[in-house]
């Protein structure tokens, strides 16, 4: 529980945190802390330098954009669930920000540092993934955007470069008749998701119009559930419809097993909790 | 001063705000200048052999002081002690170095120790030792390490087994030939954690010129600390000093003797320096004993009307590497002799074998030995339900003692004091309110909901003592408790109990035994405990023990000195000691109220003593060692109800109800507040806790973000509720609460569950139940039908 050395910079500017990212290769971004401490306590990290992110301006905060909704980096879990904008827009994302670790970490932990750190088991990058979300970055060469559903490439890792940092999550408004549930299977020590399943539905004439199905904790990432999403688009919303299209919710998995839950286990809630979900955001969005 | 009586009240704890305002002074809170910081590196292997130790590279970083390998501490330090030995066991204690000398046995056994000035230097400069291994195959699991070709941990432990231990009474034999019904299964009581709040830590300072050592230590029993010390280090008793005032939980994991104490003090002593050692949390999973770990294979003989003839066991019970001190009690005296239960039950027999393993070494935990013994007959009570398809709750009403027949000796030897189970198990039916539930729980099957109630009914033994006893179970200690009773001269009153308490709230409840019993206001009361340097000799906080044993040890001390109030009383208002009455702390004279001396005034005149009576001594202290005469037996009843979630297999509690009986409660409060927390721990056996070691060694459960132990959200809201059966035994009528609520609950949630499973003809699973070994289980039962 003790880290090993390491220097400490505090970025005044995100293109300070890029200069100081390229001269320190070894470094990591500092942000709510919550994950990079533990392991750096367990020294499962050692990295050479901490870049702390967390009074840079403009990275924390919610701004309303029209058709979007522009969450900063370094905004809390604390300060999505204190947002009006999120609760009446983006309902999904104040659901799962409330389960997440507990208030210790809703408190400090940021929605940035969720996506970058890509935590298998983490509830956001499900969230991400079924609100359509894209990730602004900036790096030596300038800003680019990612979308959500490029963003989580594998355990841990992203399609951030080393030298880039992410500044905003960008969140499309919803259109039309929509509906949106996140369905979580904690695990009773961690609190981590054994498996959680983000819904976004919109309704059309009593057929899905568009659906999108994230599943985090199953998996070695945070995926969209593609066959799931095929099997119900267009379909009217039946609970049979929403069962059969669930059974295909392990699909395209690459499935995580350890003590607490099998891979087949796993496999298994992920069928039952984006049954849930699902089932949650159609009647949603039926109200 | 008007004084209410005490014994009842539900007085605040009074070592709370210091508790939870962060001014406790724990271990780690001891700051001493010149301090070194001690870390002990580990070994990461389960069983290897040591090659070659490089401490060179480690001895040049910044601010390393110092490091040693198990071979510079062989002449310092004695071998790890082992002090419970049980006759008859052909009992083999292995040598248990504090730091390992050529094998290390279990993931967390020490290597070396470096200290330096402060913790990061200390842990760098572990991190750079370079020892080479070379592995040797490892066993983790106790029955296969007793067969033959095992690896071997012991060349003279044959077959890893440390003891065997048997206990009989009645005639097994005869009965298991004789049952209409034998109702056998194979039970697994897994490993669990203790995981107290604060880990282990010690500070040795150790004073080169007077030859003194003070040690502050997380410790249970501080007396035996100090008494194992000066064994292992050959500093004498009268110059070592432990001091374990604040202790933050313990759960039995701070009654053992452990290394990490004797290596600060080993190092004290040779660099003249303070020496401070903390386990982080990492650390203590795999440093601090570990509890439970059983295999049971249980076979009961039973009529057809349920009645029960007979139980054998023959258990495989996993000590760990080494012996730890207390370790070979706990499966088999703590275990066998409760194996009658609230039962009669003529006819017992049970194995105990004690096998080594390269795991962290057991020791007690809440309970110990006696949540095992509780859930085999408790699962083996349904068990029999089920086969003879009779209520669970008709079985165990069938078998009671009954209360005229206290106090009762079972087949095992041991005498029931008092109880009267029968009234703590229809209290419990009533609150829950049985019948009503079997009718839901049927309307609510026929739905494809899975409801379930489980009960456990349940006898501990309590007030660990007496020392005749403990010496007939090879037990290296007396049973007994000390209290001094110190009132100065203005009446305020000092306790110096040999009781320490670390979390059960006996600053309160002793102060309110002494309050009533010298008729003094609660606050002039203080409570003085886990001093050497303070206190007279003591036996230590564990086993449910303190209130019965060592608050009557206060309670005669108290006395003794009321005792010699009066004759000073009756003195200064010169009448005869006959004539002297004691009420509320006031001596008068019988028939003239008015003719009075305050228990102050008194204090005072013994201090002066200007005018004392004839052969009465100056001063008002007075000291008491008690030995009781028995043990004590709390009993009740403990209902849980559940639902399961089919596709899920996660349990949701639905209600838990305790009827509990520990005799009479001084503070009904701090029982509550015991019972709690014992429910929480039991119940999180049940479904959450387990440490799980791979096949090589490694523990896989080895942090809080694997190992689940249990939050608010996590546990049911608790119903309390109490019959009183006093006891003879001790002048309170008391029996003991701090294991009750561990020991029930783990049966009566596993009951649960399997009755929750009951429409997939599922009659036994092994803890713990998550959901996915639940789910498991259903999809198995559907795989048949």
């Amino acid at each position: 529980m003790y880290p090993a050395a390491f220097e400490y910079y505090r970025a005044t500017s995100v293109p300070e945190v890029v200069q100081l990212l390229q001269q320190h290769p070894d470094g990591k971004i500092l942000a709510g802390g919550h994950s990079l401490l533990p392991m750096m306590k367990l020294r499962l990290a050692e990295p050479a330098a901490l870049i702390d992110i967390g009074r840079v301006p403009d990275l924390n905060g919610i701004q309303d954009a029209g058709d979007s909704i522009v969450v900063g980096a370094t905004t809390t879990y604390w300060n999505l669930l204190q947002s009006d904008v999120i609760r009446q827009s983006l309902p999904l994302i104040t659901e799962a920000a409330n389960v997440v670790g507990d208030i210790q970490v809703r408190n400090r932990g940021t929605l940035g540092g969720a996506m970058a750190h890509a935590d298998p088991a983490a509830d956001m990058p499900a969230v991400a993934l079924a609100l359509d979300a894209s990730m602004k970055v900036v790096g030596p060469n300038g800003e680019r955007t990612i979308p959500a559903s490029e963003f989580f490439v594998d355990m841990f890792t992203t399609a951030l470069s080393p030298d880039e940092v992410l500044t905003q999550i960008i969140f499309p408004k919803p259109q039309g008749t929509s509906g949106q549930a996140y369905e979580k299977f904690a695990h009773p020590a961690s609190g981590y998701a054994v498996v959680g399943v983000a819904a976004f539905v919109t309704l059309d004439g009593g057929k899905v119009q568009t659906v999108r199905v994230g599943i985090t904790g199953a998996g070695t990432v945070a995926k969209r559930a593609s066959a799931v999403e095929q099997a119900l688009a267009g379909q009217e919303p039946t609970e049979q419809a929403i069962e059969s299209a669930a059974a295909h919710a392990a699909e395209g998995l690459e499935l995580n097993g350890d003590i607490f839950a099998s891979e087949e286990y796993r496999a298994h809630l992920a069928r039952v909790f984006t049954q849930r979900a699902l089932s949650r955001a159609v009647a949603a969005a039926r109200g | 001063m008007a004084v209410t009586k005490m014994f009842g009240a539900s007085v605040k704890r009074r070592e709370d705000p210091r508790m939870i305002t962060g001014r406790a002074n724990y271990t780690d809170d001891v700051r001493l200048p010149g301090t070194l910081s001690l870390v002990i590196l580990r070994s990461p292997y389960a069983h290897a052999r040591i090659k070659s130790i490089n401490v060179e590279k480690a001895r040049q970083m910044p601010g390393v002081v110092a490091v040693y390998t198990g071979k510079d501490l062989v002449d310092s330090l004695a071998p790890v002690p082992c002090a419970w030995l049980p006759p008859n066991s052909d009992l083999k204690v292995p040598e248990y170095r504090a730091l390992a000398v050529d094998t290390v046995r279990y993931v967390g056994d020490g290597v070396a120790a470096v200290v330096a000035e402060n913790r990061y230097q200390a842990q760098d400069a572990a991190a750079a030792i370079e020892v080479e291994y070379e592995m040797l195959p490892a066993v983790v699991d106790q029955e296969k390490a007793t067969q033959d070709g095992a690896p071997q941990l012991y060349a003279d432990v044959p077959n890893n087994t440390a003891f065997v231990w048997r206990l009989a009474g009645g005639d097994i034999d005869a009965a298991l030939r004789d049952a209409d019904v034998v109702v056998s299964q194979r039970l697994i009581n897994h490993r669990l954690i203790p995981t107290a709040m604060e880990p282990r830590a010690a500070v040795a300072h150790y004073n080169p010129g007077s030859g003194e050592l003070t040690l502050w230590c997380t410790s249970q029993n501080p007396h035996i600390h100090r008494l194992l010390m000066s064994a292992v280090t050959g500093i004498p008793e009268t110059k070592i000093r432990v001091i374990a005032t604040d202790v933050g939980g313990g759960f039995g994991s701070k009654i053992p003797f452990y290394a990490g104490e004797m290596i600060a003090v080993a190092i004290s002593k040779d660099l003249g320096r303070p020496v401070k050692w903390v386990e982080d949390r990492r650390e203590n999973f795999v440093a601090t004993t570990h509890g439970r770990d059983h295999i049971d294979y249980v076979d009961v003989a039973a009529k057809q009307d349920g009645t029960i003839t007979g139980i054998r066991v023959k258990a495989y019970a996993n000590m760990g590497a080494y012996l730890s001190t207390a370790a070979p009690g706990v499966p088999t005296w703590l275990f066998g002799l409760m194996l009658s239960g609230p039962y009669k039950i003529p006819n017992i027999s049970v194995e105990v074998h004690g096998v080594l393993t390269n795991t962290t070494p057991t020791d007690a935990y809440r309970g110990a030995g006696r949540p095992e013994a509780t859930y085999v007959l408790e699962r083996m009570m349904d068990l029999v339900a089920d086969r003879l398809g009779m209520d669970p709750v008709e079985v165990r009403r069938k078998n009671f003692i009954p209360k005229e027949e206290f106090p009762y000796t079972v087949a095992t030897t041991l005498q029931y004091d008092s109880g009267d189970y029968e009234a703590a198990l229809n209290r419990a039916l009533e609150i829950v309110g049985y019948e009503q539930f079997r009718k839901e729980q049927e309307a609510a099957r026929a739905q494809g909901r899975l409801l379930g109630i489980g009960f456990s009914t349940y006898v501990e033994v309590c007030g660990l003592a007496p020392s005749q006893a403990a010496g007939a179970m090879g037990f290296q200690g007396g049973l007994w408790e000390s209290a001094t009773v110190r009132v100065h001269p203005s009446g305020k009153v000092s306790v110096f109990t040999g009781s320490n308490p670390h979390g059960q709230g006996e600053e309160t409840t002793f102060a309110q035994l002494v309050a009533d019993e010298l008729g003094v206001p609660l606050d002039d009361v203080e409570i003085v405990h886990g001093d050497t340097g303070r206190i007279p000799f003591g036996m230590g906080t564990y086993g449910s023990r303190s209130t019965a044993v060592g608050g009557s040890a206060l309670i005669y001390a108290a006395r003794k000195v009321r005792d010699k109030g009066a004759k000073i009383a009756a003195h200064l208002l010169e009448v005869s000691p006959d004539d002297i009455v004691f009420d509320q702390g006031r001596y008068y004279v019988k028939g003239a109220p008015d003719r009075v001396k305050t228990f102050q005034e008194v204090a005072g005149a013994a201090y002066l003593a200007w005018n004392m009576p004839e052969g009465v001594t100056p001063g008002l202290e007075e000291t008491h060692f008690f030995d009781p005469i028995n043990n004590t037996y709390p009993f009740g009843t403990h209902v849980c109800v559940v639902e399961v979630d089919p596709a899920t297999g996660k349990v949701q509690f639905l209600r838990y109800v305790a009827v509990d009986d520990v005799g009479n409660v001084i503070n009904p409060m701090i029982v509550d507040g015991q019972v709690h927390g014992g429910i929480a721990q039991g119940l999180a056996q049940a479904v959450y806790e387990t440490a799980v070691y791979d096949e090589n060694g490694q523990l896989l459960s080895g942090s809080l973000m694997d190992y689940a132990l249990p939050t608010a959200s996590m546990v049911p809201t608790y119903e309390v509720d109490r019959t009183v059966t006093p006891t003879p035994v001790n002048p309170m009528g008391l029996k003991g609460a701090g294991e009750t609520g561990t020991i029930a609950s783990t049966p009566a949630v596993v009951n649960a569950i399997i009755d929750a499973l009951k429409p997939y003809g599922i009659t036994h699973l092994d803890m713990p139940l998550t959901p996915q070994r639940i789910w498991q289980a259903i999809q198995e039962s559907q795989k048949g039908s």
